[in-house]
């Protein structure tokens, strides 16, 4: 394909509670063998895009170590391959990240010497399946200057978290809000987009040199007008999980088996970072009902409609229960969690409780020390 | 110049007729085993742990299955600028070309491979055991003795000695005698066939004998070399090791595996075993399955009942089926209804809706009793078996076969069933 991408993780949301004290949500674990991120490099990736930068700042440990071989997504190449940019200080600039405009100017060196006339920009927190050759297709088929990939949302979702769109006929945009309070239209920004890497590179020199730094806001909505945006509908799954309950919900979506087909067994595939572990453990009188379960785990207890990541323990007469149980958990013996999301590397005691609502996950996090034989 | 201290040549160009069909396909290292893994991976494992970075893979039969998998290394971080791992088949040469006639005969066939590397000691390995051996503690213990070879042994129970390479070695470990199969054993030091040599010894011995037919290690390099006066000693290992020669041990060995604490423990920190995975996706248990006693791979969906079983990537075991004591390998399907006991079912085989596998009583094999035994029933790789069949113990069955083959719809007790040539 003849564009390079680059993938904005750099953020944090309050919304994700303390499960974003641990890590970026572009590292958030998902259907238990992958993380955020992988959705949109494996993308990226089977669209044949060949070089990539993530630019990440904020609490990028988690991220930079999923990161930290970039063959697992086929970026393990002499020609392109994936970058990771975190803020640095040089001799003309001292700032971290100002907004999403500014950390793509801090790099604008990548876009400068890079040869490809497309840019597709998109964030780290998707759940998707998308070939961007057909939205180069299409925009260039709308003689567009940039196209924004949308979703029609559902009378569920929570629109204030996105930029919402209103375009004419021709599916030009016409209007753009960005986090709204009322509920104006139905159509929302995912976040991808598309244009001209020339073009990027002359909005996002001009924004700097006014000292405007986000992208949304100095950079599309400002152009709105004298800028031809198009609106690429996307008709297949996709979900942002830059919510606790959006992130729950959308792990729980796997437990549909459509989901699991259109996600696993459909070309193509999702890609993630290899962790050698042994197979999944069943022991005597487990009780499994309607749950996902990763490798490593060892299941004494009862499960049901759970997802359970890599590495989990559950401990003899333990039940869990819609909860989400995240990588290398212990679970004591004797223990009830129900509606909960337990945050990786915790350790659960013995003959403890924890419940949270339906559908309002509590989030559990225990550091307590961990005896292993 | 190149210098590797020591590298690693690993036999894994035998057939291992004694799987019947579970290597009529793959090569005997490339064969399924503990719902994820592949029996080279434990060597290979082995070696990058023990910090060997250069190894020679042999491949002579059925390598396709054996190449995919290793590739250029990239799981066991075998993927070298220097070294790594090699596939070395068999290759014509300016004057003649042969086969590997034997195991010491491939190694002689690579003399140049090893050459590049400027060893001072060269690793024989054969990949057909389940083990986690340190070679680097073998190798102290080699150089300590100032030894030209080393040969890795291990204590088996006396009565069971008769079926091994018996090695008879002095308060120091240093080898006297060489007993093959021996009738009355005189010590139950057996041999693992891990063998360390000093790279000049070994190339000597190779050139020597290099008019040899069908040179092998145990029976002729071993005699050559003792026969020379060199210093030849006796490795003991202590741990876990587990020959999968033949499909009854094989079946024993995964079924281990679902101990409560294994004796072969795959879940410990120390020591990991690295393999190549193709699905990385979770597996599923639905809300009316029932799963016990098991080990289960990535990607597996579990709609039925499954009990004592060890059930690889990418299975399907439907509504309704029931599978106990079973082997189910990456990629195979269990439809409605049907039950399993006791079978062994290679890679992406079918088994058909309401069929019932591991029926009845037990008749020895008419064709292959010394294979297929103790009540196993053996499904061959992408094998097809069609709905609604009664099949009996000590059974085989390979290709696609229609409601036809079965006679009254069954499979009695000890016959075979094999559809050749289905693939092409």
């Amino acid at each position: 394909m003849r564009a390079i991408g680059i993938i904005l993780a750099g953020g944090n949301s309050s919304k994700m509670q303390k499960l974003s004290n641990k890590r970026a949500i572009a590292a958030m674990p998902i259907a238990c063998s992958y993380r955020a991120i992988d959705f949109v490099l494996s993308s990226m990736s089977n669209s044949h895009i060949q070089k990539v930068a993530v630019l990440t700042q904020y609490n990028s440990r988690s991220l930079n170590e999923h990161l930290s071989s970039s063959k697992w997504w086929d970026f393990g190449r002499k020609q392109g391959g994936l970058y990771v940019f975190t803020p640095t200080i040089t001799i003309d600039n001292g700032f971290w990240y100002r907004g999403t405009a500014d950390a793509i100017n801090q790099n604008i060196s990548f876009l400068k010497n890079s040869h490809e006339p497309y840019v597709v920009i998109a964030s780290g927190d998707g759940v998707y399946k998308l070939d961007f050759n057909k939205v180069l297709e299409y925009h260039i088929e709308k003689n567009a200057d940039i196209t924004i990939v949308c979703k029609t949302a559902d009378a569920a979702m929570d629109i204030s978290r996105f930029g919402v769109i209103q375009t004419d006929e021709d599916l030009r945009i016409t209007e753009f809000e960005e986090k709204p309070m009322g509920r104006s239209a139905n159509l929302i920004s995912t976040g991808i987009y598309i244009m001209r890497r020339r073009q990027l590179i002359e909005m996002i020199e001009k924004a700097a040199e006014q000292e405007h730094y986000d992208f949304v806001a100095d950079v599309l909505i400002r152009n709105k007008e004298s800028k031809r945006i198009y609106a690429y509908e996307m008709d297949s799954y996709w979900r942002n999980i830059s919510a606790v309950e959006a992130y729950y919900k959308t792990n729980m979506d796997f437990l549909n088996p459509d989901i699991r087909r259109y996600f696993f067994a459909e070309y193509p595939d999702i890609y993630s970072k290899i962790d050698d572990l042994p197979p999944a453990k069943y022991n005597q009188g487990v009780t499994v009902k309607n749950s996902l379960i990763a490798s490593g785990c060892i299941i004494n207890g009862t499960v049901e409609n759970s997802i359970l990541f890599k590495k989990v323990y559950v401990g003899n007469n333990s039940t869990i229960k819609n909860s989400i149980i995240l990588n290398d958990v212990h679970i004591g013996d004797n223990t009830y969690i129900e509606n909960c999301i337990v945050e990786s590397r915790d350790t659960i005691c013995a003959n403890t409780t924890y419940v949270g609502e339906p559908n309002f996950p509590k989030i559990v996090i225990e550091k307590n020390e961990r005896y292993v034989l | 110049m190149i210098k590797k201290e020591m590298i690693a040549m690993l036999l894994a160009g035998g057939q291992g007729s004694r799987l019947g069909i579970l290597t009529a396909n793959v090569a005997k290292p490339a064969v399924g085993f503990g719902a994820k893994y592949r029996i080279i991976d434990f060597p290979l494992s082995n070696c990058i742990n023990s910090g060997i970075d250069t190894v020679g893979v042999l491949t002579q039969y059925q390598p396709l299955q054996l190449n995919t998998h290793i590739g250029i290394g990239i799981p066991w971080d075998l993927d070298r600028n220097i070294g790594g791992v090699s596939i070395l088949p068999p290759y014509e040469k300016s004057k003649n070309a042969e086969w590997y006639t034997g195991t010491a005969n491939a190694i002689y066939q690579n003399l140049k491979y090893m050459e590049y590397y400027n060893p001072e000691y060269v690793l024989i390995l054969s990949g057909d055991h389940i083990y986690k051996m340190d070679y680097e503690a073998m190798l102290e213990f080699h150089k300590a003795n100032e030894a030209d070879v080393s040969i890795a042994t291990i204590r088996v129970p006396m009565e069971e000695a008769s079926r091994f390479g018996i090695i008879i070695a002095d308060e120091e470990k240093r080898i006297m005698e060489f007993e093959e199969k021996p009738e009355h054993p005189r010590s139950d030091l057996a041999s693992m066939g891990i063998y360390i040599f000093n790279w000049k010894v070994l190339r000597e011995a190779l050139l020597t004998l290099s008019e040899q037919k069908n040179c092998d290690f145990g029976k002729h390099i071993i005699p050559y070399c003792h026969e020379n006066g060199k210093r030849i000693f006796a490795y003991e290992y202590r741990g876990y090791w587990k020959d999968v020669g033949t499909l009854i041990s094989y079946w024993e060995a995964n079924m281990e595996l679902i101990d409560l604490i294994p004796v072969f423990n795959l879940y410990e920190e120390f020591w990991k075993i690295y393999t190549r995975s193709d699905v990385i996706r979770p597996q599923y248990v639905s809300d009316n399955a029932v799963i016990n006693r098991c080990i289960v791979g990535e990607g597996t969906e579990v709609y039925g009942q499954v009990y004592n079983s060890v059930v690889g990537a990418g299975v399907t075991i439907e509504e309704g089926a029931f599978v106990c004591d079973s082997i189910l390998m990456k990629g195979s399907t269990v439809k409605k209804n049907t039950k399993i006991y006791k079978a062994i079912l290679a890679e992406d085989c079918t088994i058909g809706e309401a069929c019932e596998v591991g029926a009845g009583e037990e008749s020895p094999n008419e064709t292959h009793p010394h294979i297929y035994n103790h009540g196993l029933v053996v499904v061959g790789e992408k094998a097809v078996v069609p709905d609604r069949v009664v099949i009996g113990k000590n059974t085989v069955i390979g290709g696609i076969t229609t409601i036809e083959d079965y006679e009254d719809g069954r499979l009695p007790s000890g016959k075979s069933l094999i559809k050749a040539g289905d693939e092409h």
